[in-house]
């Protein structure tokens, strides 16, 4: 037997992974109706545990033992594969995010790329639930997930790309080196523009407030996911806590400096920046009242575009001299 | 008045059993769904004002993990009745009930959904005089409304039908939860 050392170390990484992803959905749970409280003024979860602790065990445990219901004239085999096409690409997301400067599950040159490709799944994912559930209000959140994840894709690739052609090459590591320690070296001081609109298009892009349409509730019960019940609906609440993680992540690899920070560089200021960008989207998704459709595409077809074009060009032309 | 209304059609109520049995797992699978009791968003008349009170700061139904008030049935644990059923909503009320899964709860708030509250009187014709009428009910909070101490009390009472146990201290006469 000759198993070749990258195949242990994915096999390694895509369990590291896995974990990371488990876990991080219970910190983002706890995380997001905690800081939902403070916003509104109360406790939050308080006396499930300590502090509340263990709230979203519970509310895991919860969802694995209730039953799973399936409309009568759903297609079952769309509608059951819906949920999982939601969350498995994630693996192969975080595969090629450096967390550290070895702490990268596959070094590989187009993971810029990968991750851009990859995301794009989940628009087909939810677009097959919606279609599937053979309900009026799931088919509504599903067109709008559609329109609004293939708008506000384009402004956030225009926004990588003049990052791409700033660095000059796709690897998520390299960019990272070519960043320094020190705040004032990070990319987003050169960028500001490119940040602003690569968050705006991420938050939108994971379906969060204020740009959480396809799941409206005061219009549309609940969207793409109303007729999905139990572990079915729990899969697509964490793909969408993965979702959040996968642009931070993205965002911190290339806009402010990915490990690198004052003093030690290393995994734990990777992870700070992370968690501090998932903060401020729960801290926009709790402060803003969402925003009507037509106001939605407006934002994007008429300033994020044009803003991210005059982005590119600037970033090009600086390049060239 | 207790004739029977025949134009009333109750919900089916009838299970999958469950697919575990060992009764250690039964009860953790127990306590942890007491603990998250997803509520419906769902008000019918002015006992809905306590509801929404009891997710505000004062109250503040977060604290035992209970409010997040999911749109979807198919996400819900618990159906608060919270107002008076017309006999125009039964069929709503019915039809709401039925899609949610399997381990699912309802709580009766206030003299409306009880009996029919201020409503209760002869020949009144539009009002389904108690909602245990049309789904099983777990829990009867009174009040007219109740006040959200006594939502709260309920959720508890539910917990501890599930459980076995009160999970809670007591409260004091004249002290706030």
């Amino acid at each position: 037997m000759n198993i070749p050392p990258e195949l242990i170390h994915i096999s390694i990484a895509l369990a590291a992974i896995a974990a990371f992803i488990g876990l991080n959905g219970l910190v983002l749970v706890y995380l997001e109706r905690k800081v939902a409280g403070f916003i509104q003024r109360r406790p939050g979860p308080y006396e499930v545990g300590p502090w509340g602790l263990l709230q979203p065990v519970a509310d895991a445990v919860k969802l694995v033992g209730k039953q799973l219901v399936r409309p009568k004239v759903a297609d079952p085999w769309l509608y059951w594969a819906a949920p999982l096409l939601s969350f498995t690409p994630i693996f192969l997301l975080f595969l090629v995010i450096p967390f550290g400067p070895t702490l990268t599950g596959m070094e590989f040159n187009y993971g810029l790329l990968l991750i851009l490709a990859f995301t794009g799944l989940n628009v087909l994912a939810l677009c097959l639930a919606g279609w599937s559930s053979a309900n009026k209000y799931s088919l509504l959140g599903a067109a709008r997930s559609v329109a609004q994840s293939i708008a506000y894709e384009i402004p956030l690739l225009l926004a990588v790309l003049a990052i791409a052609f700033q660095f000059g090459t796709l690897n998520l590591t390299e960019m990272v080196h070519q960043q320094g320690q020190w705040p004032w070296q990070w990319n987003i001081m050169f960028q500001p523009l490119a940040f602003v609109i690569y968050f705006l298009c991420a938050i939108a892009e994971t379906n969060r407030a204020p740009f959480d349409l396809p799941e409206a509730e005061s219009e549309l019960t609940a969207g793409f996911h109303t007729e999905y019940s139990g572990m079915a609906f729990g899969l697509f609440f964490l793909a969408e806590y993965a979702y959040i993680i996968v642009v931070s992540c993205v965002a911190v690899v290339l806009f402010l400096g990915g490990w690198q920070g004052p003093g030690a560089p290393g995994f734990w200021w990777f992870l700070l920046k992370v968690y501090a960008l998932i903060l401020v989207i729960i801290w926009i998704r709790w402060t803003y009242p969402r925003v009507r459709f037509d106001q939605l595409l407006n934002i994007n077809w008429k300033w994020l575009l044009p803003l991210a074009l005059v982005n590119l060009l600037l970033t090009l032309i600086f390049v060239k001299i | 008045m207790a004739q029977e209304d025949i134009d009333l059609i109750k919900a089916v109520t009838t299970q999958d059993p469950p697919l575990v049995k060992v009764e250690l797992v039964n009860n953790f699978f127990d306590i942890c769904r007491s603990m998250s009791l997803w509520p419906m968003t769902f008000g019918l008349a002015c006992c809905a004002i306590e509801m929404m009170a009891v997710g505000m700061a004062r109250f503040d139904i977060a604290r035992y993990g209970a409010e997040v008030f999911r749109p979807s049935p198919r996400q819900c644990d618990l159906m608060i009745v919270a107002g008076t059923v017309s006999k125009k909503m039964a069929p709503c009320l019915v039809q709401l009930y039925e899609q949610m899964p399997a381990p699912r709860y309802v709580m009766a708030l206030g003299n409306c959904a009880i009996s029919g509250g201020p409503f209760y009187f002869e020949d009144q014709y539009g009002i389904v005089e108690g909602v245990d009428r049309l789904v099983p009910v777990d829990v009867y909070v009174p009040g007219c409304p109740p006040r959200p101490e006594g939502l709260l009390e309920g959720l508890f009472k539910i917990q501890e039908k599930m459980t076995g146990r009160r999970w809670w201290p007591m409260p004091k006469q004249g002290e706030a939860v």
